[in-house]
C-alpha cells in the first residue's frame, strides 16, 4: 500500500498520516478541518504528489451547485444555436458540459478530486453529492446515461466550518481536524520550507509570532501561512534581528506586520498595546 | 470488537452509527493501524468522530474504553514485588547461579543480578512471548500490548505518548457544551447568521423567462428576481445589574455582531424581571424609561423575542403584584411575560446559568414554566436550539 507520510516540505502529525491513509484505502472522502492557514488545502496537493496522482481541483463558491460538479446543460447556448439553425442542435450530449467529478470519474488512472471549502456552499450541496461520492457515478438525465469511475478517486474535502455539514454526510467520511502546529512542529515546518533560514532570525521570529497568538482579543489569529509570509518577507528584508526582540515590559509591533495581522482592529489593538507598554514603562 | 466503545461514545452524545464502526472495522482489516496503539487511536478518531465539538468527549471515553492500555506510569524494577522478582529469578537464572549468588551475598545479590538481567534484556529483547523484553506480549516490559502490563523503568514509551494525546483533552475548548468563550462566539454567530438568512441570493425568474420568451416570440429574453432581503426583526430584553452585567455585555456584543443580518435589532433593559417599563439607556434608567405598553404597540409579533437573563430572583418577583425589587408594580411579573410571549409568535429566554442548576432556583423553573420550555443555555448548543425554535 503506497503510503502518505510526510514530506520535505509538508510537515504531516502521525493523526493526519493515518486519516489519510484510512481515506485512501477505503476509497472513502477525507474531511479536513481547521483553522484558516493550517495547510488544508496544501495537504491535497501533497498527498497527489505522495500517490503520484493528479489533482482535480473544485474550488466551491456561495453560489456552486452540487450539479456544476457533476455535468451542466448548456441550454443558453442550445437555444441560440436553434434560432440560428445551427446543425448541433440536434444532439443534446453537444451541451453538456462534463464537470470536476465526471473529469475524474473519467480518468484513465486514479486521480485526487480536491472539494475545497464545501462549507461555503449552499447547505444542501454536501446532500446532493451523496449518491455520487458512496457509489462514484451518477446519471445524466438528458442523455440517459450513467457515468461510473473507472477507478474510484481520492476525495479530500475542505471546511471551514462555516456551516455545520449535514450528517449523512459525514457518515461517509473520515474526518480529520487539524490543530494548530505547536512550537517543535513549527520549527519542523519552518525549516521545511526555509532551509537556509538564519536560524537567530527563525528563533527570534517565532517567539514574536507566537507572543502575537497569545495575544487576547484579536480577531484573526496569524497561522502556519502568515507565518511562513512575514519570515520570506523578513529574509527579503534581511531585517536584523535586534528589529525583532522585545522584553516582557515592551510590547513592538513587528516589523512588516501587514503579513501578520490581516485586520486593521488588530493593528490598531497591537498600536494600543504598544503605546500603554510606552507610557508604563 | 469494539461495540463497547461505539456504545460509549453513543452514550456519550456523539451521534456515531454502524456505518461507521463497520468502516473502522473496514481500515483495521486492510490494516491501516497495523499494531500500534496511537495509530489505533488516531484511525478510530478520523473514523468515529465527524466534527471537532466532539474530539474532547471522544477523547474521554476513549480513555476510559482502553483503560487497560495504558501503561502505568513508570514502575520502577525497585518497586517491584518482591515474591515476583523471586520466581523471575527462577525462570531467569540457572538454579546452579542462584546457589552460588546466595552464597555470595544472599537474597539482596540475586535481585541485583536479576535487576542487571532485566536492565540487558530491555536492551536486547525484542519481541516473542517471554519475560521482559520490548515489544513482545509477556505482562511485563514495554511496549508490549498487554492490558495488564506493567512498564519496567523506561523514560520513552511508545504507548505513553498514545494516552497522553487522548489524556490531554486538547480539544477541550472546541466542545460545544461549554459556555461562550471567544472562539464559541464566532460559531455561535453563525448559527445565529443561518437563522438570519432566509431565502437564496439572485436568482433566474424562470417562469417569467418563458413567458417573456415567448411573448418575444422566441427570441431569448431572460427575467431575474431581485435579491431577497433578511426579514429576520429580533426584539433583545437584556437583564441588567449586578452578577448578570458580564453575560449582558457578551450577549450585546454577539447580536451585534450578527446586525447585519438582523433586518432590525433592537435592545431593551430590565432588572430582573421585565414589568411595565423598559429602558434604553442604562445611564439614565430611571429618568428615560419607556412602558412596555409602547413597545408591544411598537413592534409586532413578527419580531422574535429574545430575553436574555439568569431568572435568579424571589419568587415573589414572578408571582406577586409589587414583588418588584425595585419599584412597586401593578401587575405581577408574571402576567407580563405571558403578555409578551403571547405577543410575540416566537419568543425564547436565554439564561446564561449553567443548565445543570436550573433545577435547583425555583424562580427558574417557574420562568420556563412560562416560557413554556423555551428556555436555553447561554452556549453555542443553546444558541443553537434557540435558532431552531425561532426559526420554526
Amino acid at each position: 500500500m503506497a503510503g502518505f507520510k510526510s514530506t520535505e516540505k509538508y510537515i504531516a502529525s502521525r493523526d493526519l498520516e493515518v486519516a489519510v491513509n484510512a481515506a485512501v484505502t477505503l476509497q472513502r472522502p477525507l474531511l479536513v478541518k481547521g483553522e484558516p492557514g493550517t495547510g488544508k488545502t496544501v495537504l491535497a496537493h501533497e498527498v497527489a504528489g505522495a500517490l503520484g496522482m493528479n489533482l482535480i481541483e473544485w474550488h466551491v463558491k456561495s453560489t456552486t451547485k452540487a450539479q456544476q460538479g457533476l455535468y451542466e446543460y448548456d441550454a443558453v447556448s442550445r437555444l441560440r444555436d436553434g434560432q440560428l439553425g445551427d446543425e448541433r442542435v440536434h444532439d443534446i450530449a453537444n451541451y453538456i458540459v462534463p464537470g470536476k467529478l465526471w473529469e475524474a470519474f473519467e480518468a484513465d488512472k486514479p486521480v485526487l478530486v480536491l472539494i475545497d471549502e464545501v462549507d461555503k456552499a449552499d447547505i444542501e450541496f454536501p446532500n446532493d453529492l451523496l449518491l455520487e461520492l458512496d457509489k462514484m457515478q451518477f446519471f445524466v438525465y438528458e442523455t440517459r446515461k450513467t457515468i461510473a469511475a473507472r477507478h474510484r478517486p481520492v476525495v479530500i474535502i475542505t471546511s471551514n466550518n462555516e456551516k455545520e455539514l449535514p450528517d449523512a454526510f459525514l457518515r461517509r467520511c473520515f474526518f480529520h481536524y487539524i490543530r494548530f502546529p505547536d512550537r517543535e512542529t513549527m520549527e519542523k515546518i519552518v525549516q521545511a520550507h526555509y532551509p537556509d533560514i538564519r536560524k537567530d532570525l527563525a528563533r527570534e521570529a517565532m517567539n514574536v509570532f507566537f507572543q502575537i497568538r497569545e495575544v487576547p482579543g484579536l480577531k484573526k489569529k496569524p497561522a502556519t501561512s502568515e507565518l511562513l509570509d512575514w519570515l520570506k518577507l523578513l529574509m527579503v528584508e534581511d531585517l536584523p534581528v535586534e528589529a525583532l526582540r522585545s522584553n516582557e515590559k515592551q510590547v513592538v509591533i513587528p516589523p512588516l506586520h501587514g503579513a501578520l495581522l490581516k485586520n486593521e482592529q488588530d493593528v490598531h489593538l497591537f498600536e494600543r498595546l504598544a503605546f500603554l507598554a510606552r507610557r508604563g514603562s | 470488537m469494539f461495540s463497547h466503545l461505539i456504545l460509549g461514545l453513543r452514550t456519550a452524545g456523539l451521534p456515531t452509527s454502524i456505518t461507521e464502526h463497520l468502516a473502522l472495522m473496514a481500515a483495521m482489516q486492510a490494516g491501516v493501524a497495523d499494531y500500534s496503539v496511537e495509530d489505533f487511536y488516531y484511525l478510530a478518531r478520523a473514523t468515529l468522530v465527524k466534527d471537532e465539538r466532539h474530539l474532547d468527549k471522544f477523547d474521554r471515553v476513549f480513555a476510559h474504553c482502553f483503560k487497560g492500555l495504558e501503561p502505568p506510569a513508570g514502575v520502577k524494577v525497585e518497586d517491584l514485588p518482591v515474591e515476583w522478582l523471586k520466581q523471575m529469578a527462577e525462570k531467569l537464572m540457572t538454579p546452579d547461579e542462584i546457589a552460588k549468588l546466595e552464597s555470595l551475598g544472599g537474597f539482596d545479590a540475586i535481585m541485583e543480578r536479576l535487576k542487571q538481567l532485566l536492565a540487558e534484556q530491555k536492551e536486547r529483547h525484542e519481541g516473542g512471548s517471554k519475560w521482559i523484553g520490548t515489544a513482545g506480549t509477556s505482562p511485563f516490559g514495554a511496549h508490549g500490548y498487554n492490558p495488564e502490563g506493567v512498564r519496567i523503568g523506561q523514560d520513552k514509551s511508545r504507548n505513553r505518548t498514545a494516552v497522553k494525546v487522548w489524556d490531554r483533552r486538547d480539544f477541550r475548548d472546541l466542545d460545544d457544551t461549554v459556555e461562550l468563550g471567544t472562539r464559541g462566539m464566532k460559531v455561535a454567530l453563525r448559527r445565529l447568521r443561518r437563522f438570519a438568512r432566509q431565502g437564496a441570493a439572485t436568482e433566474l425568474d424562470l417562469p417569467d423567462t418563458i413567458k417573456s420568451t415567448a411573448n418575444n416570440a422566441g427570441s431569448l429574453d431572460i427575467k431575474m428576481v431581485p435579491e431577497r432581503h433578511n426579514t429576520v426583526k429580533v426584539l433583545l430584553f437584556l437583564d441588567v445589574g449586578g452578577s448578570m452585567d458580564d453575560y449582558v455585555k457578551l450577549t450585546e456584543e454577539l447580536f451585534s455582531a450578527a446586525r447585519s443580518e438582523f433586518k432590525h435589532l433592537e435592545y431593551y433593559y430590565f432588572h430582573n424581571f421585565p414589568y411595565e417599563r423598559v429602558w434604553k439607556n442604562n445611564r439614565r434608567r430611571h429618568e428615560e424609561t419607556i412602558p412596555t405598553w409602547q413597545v408591544l404597540r411598537t413592534y409586532g409579533p413578527d419580531y422574535k423575542l429574545i430575553i436574555v437573563g439568569d431568572a435568579a430572583m424571589s419568587p415573589y418577583e414572578v408571582t406577586m403584584p409589587g414583588g418588584s425589587v425595585e419599584h412597586w408594580n401593578e401587575e405581577a411579573g408574571s402576567v407580563w411575560l405571558e403578555r409578551l410571549s403571547g405577543h410575540y409568535r416566537r419568543s425564547a429566554w436565554l439564561n446564561p446559568t449553567p443548565k445543570k442548576s436550573w433545577g435547583q432556583v425555583r424562580s427558574i423553573t417557574m420562568v420556563n414554566d412560562l416560557m413554556e420550555g423555551r428556555m436555553f443555555p447561554l452556549t453555542v448548543n443553546g444558541i443553537d436550539d434557540m435558532t431552531r425554535e425561532l426559526s420554526r
